[in-house]
């Protein structure tokens, strides 16, 4: 029975689960716990089942259900899943996973409300990524908002509450002008179906103020210079978990949205904005990585490394058409396409990461300054070396998850234009600069102060979450053919697609 | 003209079966009130809850057939009519079981809050049904004269009076300034009627300058009973002013009163002139979204904040009217409906929190109520968000409804301007959340309550979840009534 809907098991199973938490266990934390981390591996396991059938050979979309949902406005309860969605979905269940075990008992305070909101914030992210109608992506994508204010505003810093609100005001705004550009597209083709949007013809003026608006709700989210400064506040002030999600999760919503909404609605927009997308993408890359240089704080830091990185997933999603305009061949937008993706996972994990590592040193000396550290590796081996592992792949270094992204969007834009690769590539020297100079103050040199050297290593729990993540870098970065394999078949449908104007004759 | 029929008299008495219930019964309250005590007061709560319920379930059980007029053209009844009537007649039971506990715990339990609440209830059922500017007036005047009344009902509270004066005077401005532009539009089009003056516009009045004069004295006297910028003056003061269970009177059923009188007079009666009052309720709408939001920010008293919110919301309300196509008519049907749930609501959780010797109504007495409630602080989280406007909350198909009205009639402009203020009112909603959620309580008095009104608050709070989850029926409510 439950073969047939698997997707709507993936959203549903994380959200009934955590308001079930929230009604049964409000004064039971360790049942909340158990329960909560049940909820998280069954979805786990679901998604897991979910790659298991997926047939990476087609663009089309699988595990598709359709149900009546508001008929008197033509919205519908519309899923589905192809190679952009299903590792982003895989990446959204592993890691809710791993942040459930993190925050096991750092969190004392709300207990049952902290799991919870983490288990609802799951099913809404996986609504999103799975979502083939505009009003019911839009309804997830503002769904997840709310467990997130929630979670930042509660188990937050000593800032948390302006950050919050930030987070909040920034998203709300750029998601509402989505909301009028999808309304709007609706009452040109009386559908609310993304498929029917990507084959409906508009002209220069309505695709450029479509794409603006899109532009609004997913730039945002990326974060694209100049829209990032919500970010670093959010993540200096969301607790572990929070900032984990954050980074893994939420940024990609933007990559996604640009690849599952800009670039098919509106072609014609996005290939005359192009020139605005990448001036973007590299001052992101670069001016943000020297900003990221000048950081103390090490959550700011890799906040920004954060964007910095993110800046090569929009490059690569809208390189393309400078490709085909110079070369006249598609070969490497579908690249670039790949590279994005592999970009965004291997981002979600080694972001993920490098924000655990920052929170097992967190909860030990509770201080995010990079001058309270140094000589680490003293003391915690085990973690020093896992957390080298993490810097490695964050600086891209080849093996690591973080090599295969940066590598294939570098290539390609080359084919668009030397100057691109030359400026992106100076994110090779920049990336090791403020990782590898973060790892030496805090892990290497001489036992800075008494605290440091009281510190214990990893437990067993921190090994567990630590450890998956690097085994997944790891085989992302050694054999990234099977995650190539599943993004295919959707990057050159995706780039076929787009190189098709639309415009109206 | 009509001339008397007593089929035609008949048919009325079953049309306005649910008017002339709840004045009989209204009196018989009144009466039976002199001779109970103080502590079987309750007796007057729970008769007047029952009455509201009957008139609902005559209003809901009549049959209707199109629209028709009845009792001499005075009386109407159609789809939109029984929609209204029956949510406002619930609303005011709903109210009257909030307000019942909150009374008793302040010790002004009088019988006059409940008559005087039927007798502005039976005022609005009579306005929405009008199909003449006599009947329209009688409505209007019914309602607000028992409101002004209702304001200053605890006779010790020196701000309650200085609130009531305050609102009579403005309303009776109000009032005077409708019957001039009534009167003006009778002169030029020779009729009381909504449909002849219909029919008369239609017939080549649409740019008669006499007409445009009375159009905008009716414009005043709608933004007024609205509370739409610049007629906005009394909403904060009367909702601080008043006893909360009058402000959450004040501030749910009248507004369907205020929808209904802008349909009937403007949607029905002046529809030739659309291009005109469209124009003139642009100005309004952007004005109310703008000043209400922003000013709302600075607010410390939730009662008065609520205020400025409800200012912002009749803009949303506006928005949708002034498109002048069905669809807008009901995305603004949608909107007065949705937000008298969740206005409900919210007035609710400051009469719970209330006690004796208490009245909660500063922003900063939801402090830390996640710590001392969790569901009723998860309740208040709900109405702030719907009221933002997020899904999946009933607020957010509400706003969606409008701005999909607007750009309907391709007022693109106009829709941004509406996101761009929806924005700023987030900030404050989730201001409320952030004092439930990220503070600390100070104060750990347990919540009272009857367990009636916890019942019917927490359905309240559950029917503005399971409406945004499912808002098709709602939709579906709106698009029969307004075709």
């Amino acid at each position: 029975m439950l073969a047939g809907h698997l997707l709507s098991v993936l959203i549903w199973l994380p959200i009934v689960g955590g308001f079930a938490v929230l009604a049964f266990f409000n004064r039971n934390a360790r049942a909340a716990r158990w329960t909560s981390l049940a909820v998280a591996a069954a979805t786990l396991i679901a998604s897991i089942a979910l790659y298991a059938q997926f047939h990476d050979q087609s663009a089309a979309m699988q595990f598709v259900e359709r149900a009546s949902w508001v008929p008197s406005i033509d919205a519908q309860f519309y899923v589905g899943v192809d190679g952009l969605s299903m590792p982003l979905i895989l990446l959204t269940t592993f890691t809710t996973v791993l942040v459930v075990i993190a925050g096991w008992s750092n969190v004392d305070k709300r207990v049952t409300q902290y799991f919870a909101a983490f288990l609802i914030l799951e099913g809404s992210m996986i609504g999103v990524f799975a979502a083939l109608d505009a009003l019911l992506f839009y309804v997830f994508w503002e769904v997840m908002l709310i467990p997130m204010f929630i979670i930042i505003g509660v188990w937050g810093g000593a800032r948390r509450v302006y950050a919050t609100i930030k987070f909040f005001l920034y998203t709300f705004l750029g998601s509402l002008l989505m909301l009028v550009a999808l309304i709007y597209l609706h009452m040109k083709s009386g559908s609310y179906e993304l498929a029917v949007f990507q084959r409906l013809p508009l002209s220069m003026t309505e695709q450029t103020l479509i794409f603006l608006a899109f532009f609004a709700a997913f730039a945002v989210k990326v974060p694209m210079w100049p829209v990032h400064t919500w970010l670093p506040d959010a993540h200096v002030e969301a607790p572990t978990g929070g900032s984990v999600v954050l980074a893994a999760i939420m940024l990609k919503m933007g990559g996604y949205g640009f690849m599952r909404l800009s670039l098919p609605i509106v072609p014609d927009a996005s290939r005359e904005l192009t020139w605005l997308m990448i001036a973007l993408s590299l001052i992101a890359v670069v001016y943000i990585g020297f900003v990221a240089l000048a950081q103390k704080d090490m959550k700011k830091l890799i906040a920004y490394s954060s964007i910095a990185h993110m800046g090569f997933v929009t490059l690569g999603i809208f390189v393309g058409f400078q490709i085909v305009a110079r070369t006249g061949r598609t070969a490497g937008v579908e690249m670039a396409l790949d590279g994005s993706i592999v970009q965004m996972i291997s981002h979600g994990l080694v972001s993920g990461a490098m924000f655990l590592c920052v929170g097992v040193l967190y909860d030990r000396m509770h201080s995010r300054e990079i001058a309270d550290y140094g000589g680490v590796v003293n003391t915690m081996p085990v973690f020093a070396s896992l957390m080298m592992l993490f810097a490695l792949a964050n600086s891209a270094l080849p093996g690591t998850s973080g090599f295969v992204g940066e590598f294939l969007v570098i290539l390609a834009s080359f084919k668009a234009n030397l100057w691109y690769s030359v400026l992106a590539g100076t994110t090779l020297v920049l990336g090791a600069a403020y990782t590898l100079w973060l790892v030496k103050r805090v892990i290497f040199g001489a036992v800075a102060n008494d605290r440091v050297a009281a510190l214990k290593d990893l437990n067993g729990r921190e090994f567990l979450v630590l450890g998956l993540l690097a085994a997944a870098v790891l085989v992302v970065g050694l054999w990234p053919a099977p995650l190539l394999d599943a993004v295919r078949a959707t990057t050159q449908h995706l780039a076929q697609q787009v190189l098709v104007s639309k415009l109206v004759p | 003209m009509y001339s008397f029929s007593a089929a035609d008299f008949n048919a009325g008495l079953g049309y306005a079966g649910a008017e002339i219930f709840l004045g009989l019964a209204a009196c018989a309250i009144l009466m039976l009130d002199l001779l109970l005590s103080d502590a079987k007061r309750h007796w007057t709560a729970a008769l007047a809850v029952a009455s509201l319920l009957i008139a609902a379930a005559l209003a809901a059980m009549e049959p209707v057939s199109g629209r028709v007029t009845a009792l001499g053209g005075m009386f109407e009844w159609d789809r939109m009519a029984q929609a209204l009537k029956v949510v406002a007649l619930l609303t005011v039971a709903v109210v009257f079981v909030y307000s019942t506990a909150y009374l008793r715990r302040r010790a002004i339990m009088k019988g006059e809050y409940f008559v005087l609440g039927l007798f502005a209830t039976l005022g609005i059922l009579v306005l929405i049904s009008a199909a003449s500017f006599i009947t329209l007036y009688l409505g209007l005047e019914m309602l607000s004269l028992s409101l002004y009344a209702m304001v200053a009902f605890d006779r010790d509270s020196g701000k309650a009076a200085e609130s009531a004066i305050k609102y009579f005077v403005l309303g009776s401005l109000a009032s005077g300034t409708l019957l001039y532009g009534m009167s003006i539009v009778y002169g030029v089009t020779g009729s009381l009627q909504l449909d002849t003056i219909a029919a008369a516009l239609h017939g080549g009045l649409e740019a008669n300058v006499g007409l445009l004069f009375g159009l905008a004295f009716i414009i005043v006297a709608i933004g007024f009973k609205f509370g739409a910028v610049p007629f906005h003056m009394w909403i904060p003061d009367v909702y601080e002013g008043s006893p909360t269970c009058v402000t959450l009177f004040i501030g749910t059923a009248p507004k369907i009163a205020a929808f209904a009188l802008a349909m009937r007079l403007l949607a029905q009666g002046l529809a030739g002139a659309q291009p005109d009052w469209g124009q003139m309720l642009v100005v309004l709408a952007v004005l109310s979204m703008a000043i209400g939001n922003i000013v709302a920010i600075a607010q410390t008293n939730l009662k008065r904040m609520l205020g400025y919110s409800t200012i912002s919301h009749v803009g949303f309300i506006l928005l949708g009217i002034l498109s002048g196509t069905p669809q807008g008519y009901q995305a603004a049907m949608f909107y007065t409906i949705t937000y008298v749930i969740v206005a409900c609501g919210s007035f609710g959780m400051l009469l719970l929190l209330s006690r004796r010797g208490f009245e909660a109504e500063m922003i900063t007495d939801f402090k830390g109520l996640n710590a001392r409630n969790p569901w009723f602080a998860g309740m208040m989280a709900i109405f702030m968000f719907s009221l933002a406007g997020l899904p999946p909350f009933i607020g957010f198909w509400a706003k969606f409804a409008v701005i999909q009205a607007v750009l309907g009639v391709d007022d693109t402009w106009l829709a941004v301007v509406a996101v761009m203020f929806s924005v700023i009112g987030a900030f404050y909603y989730l201001r409320i959340v952030k004092q439930m959620y990220f503070d600390e309580p100070t104060d750990l008095a347990l919540i009272e309550g009857s367990t009636l009104m916890r019942t019917v608050l927490s359905a309240n709070g559950l029917i503005v979840l399971a409406l945004g989850l499912m808002p098709g029926a709602l939709f579906a409510v709106c698009q029969r009534a307004l075709q």
